[in-house]
């Protein structure tokens, strides 16, 4: 079983069960400092275990970019 | 003896030496923006809240070239054009940062990068209310930056001209007469392009200015970035000094009396 999220507005397959900490892996961004946003709202860290995702939740996964 | 120490600038949890507060965008290398951040004697960095690219991720991020124990980095809301978004970056960049700090963008429209004054304002009063320490900027209409000021924001950042524009302080008065009116921190935001755009600001009762462009868009860089280093100090000691008054006519600086043409002047 799979299900179809979408990360910063692409489709994105992952297994169902997946949680947050497991999308980053796959998306090879586990070392990078991110927040998290599902369907528009901030999901701390704290609580990234907690979320499970279900087929067409959208993911905002940002980070600090240079910027004035 | 000597001239005493300017106070620190103080805005919410921050406390500054230095005056002058960079950006980090459009630079050619993060070498050069270090070598910058070095040059201008800043203490503060602002940073933008963007998608991480899934597709290109080689490469370090900025985070990774900023000695943190130097500089504070303060995030910002740029490119935001609507409260809902500017809340949502600003809540993301604390959950990134651990920082009440935000630099408050609510943009009218990306021709002028203007920010819209009534979406600030309403964005203004939710964040501080959720415990964000807000920088809020904002057009250089005084009655706004008061506005701000009484919505709680801990600083007021009025643009000199538009985002980028190189054009300096269009209206100084309006700078001078927001000054007048709010005694929380002010600072001159966008627009400036050289050194004495930063003097000038500064001599108007600034309580500091934030730079991106001029500097990353100089020819030399790294020069520019110390130049308004100087300039933001001169213009500070200048507004603490308090100018002399200014006059259509002449006033001789060397005595009338005892001239040698004794007859000539009398």
């Amino acid at each position: 079983m799979s299900l179809t999220l979408l990360v910063n507005g692409k489709p994105q397959e992952v297994p169902a069960g997946t949680q947050l900490p497991g999308l980053l892996e796959t998306m090879g961004v586990a070392g990078t400092q991110v927040a998290l946003e599902v369907n528009g709202e901030l999901v701390p860290r704290a609580k990234w275990t907690e979320r499970d995702l279900s087929a067409g939740d959208r993911i905002e996964v940002v980070t600090l970019v240079g910027g004035g | 003896m000597g001239v005493p120490l300017d106070k620190p600038l103080k805005i919410g949890s921050l406390q500054l030496t230095s005056r002058l507060l960079m950006g980090s965008g459009r630079y050619a290398s993060h070498e050069e923006m270090i070598a910058c951040l070095d040059a201008s004697g800043s203490e503060l960095i602002t940073v933008a809240v963007r998608r991480v690219n899934l597709d290109q991720r080689a490469g370090t991020s900025l985070l990774d070239h900023i000695d943190r124990k130097r500089f504070q980095i303060l995030p910002n809301t740029a490119g935001c054009y609507t409260v809902a978004d500017a809340l949502r970056t600003a809540r993301l960049a604390r959950e990134l940062l651990d920082t009440p700090l935000i630099k408050l963008e609510v943009i009218g429209d990306p021709r002028t990068l203007l920010p819209d004054p009534l979406g600030t304002v309403e964005a203004t009063k939710i964040l501080v209310a959720e415990g964000f320490h807000v920088m809020a900027y904002c057009s250089d209409d005084p009655r706004l930056v008061a506005t701000l000021a009484d919505a709680g924001a801990a600083a007021v950042m009025p643009a000199g001209s538009p985002i980028g524009s190189g054009r300096g302080v269009s209206n100084p008065g309006n700078i001078e007469i927001a000054r007048s009116l709010v005694d929380l921190p002010l600072i001159v935001d966008a627009g400036l392009g050289t050194a004495s755009d930063v003097a000038q600001a500064m001599e108007l009762g600034a309580d500091g200015v934030l730079l991106n462009s001029a500097v990353a868009g100089a020819e030399d860089p790294e020069r520019m970035a110390r130049a308004m280093k100087f300039a933001c100090c001169a213009g500070r000691d200048a507004y603490l000094a308090g100018r002399m008054p200014s006059r259509l006519h002449a006033q001789a600086s060397s005595p009338e009396a005892g001239l040698l043409g004794e007859a000539l002047s009398s």
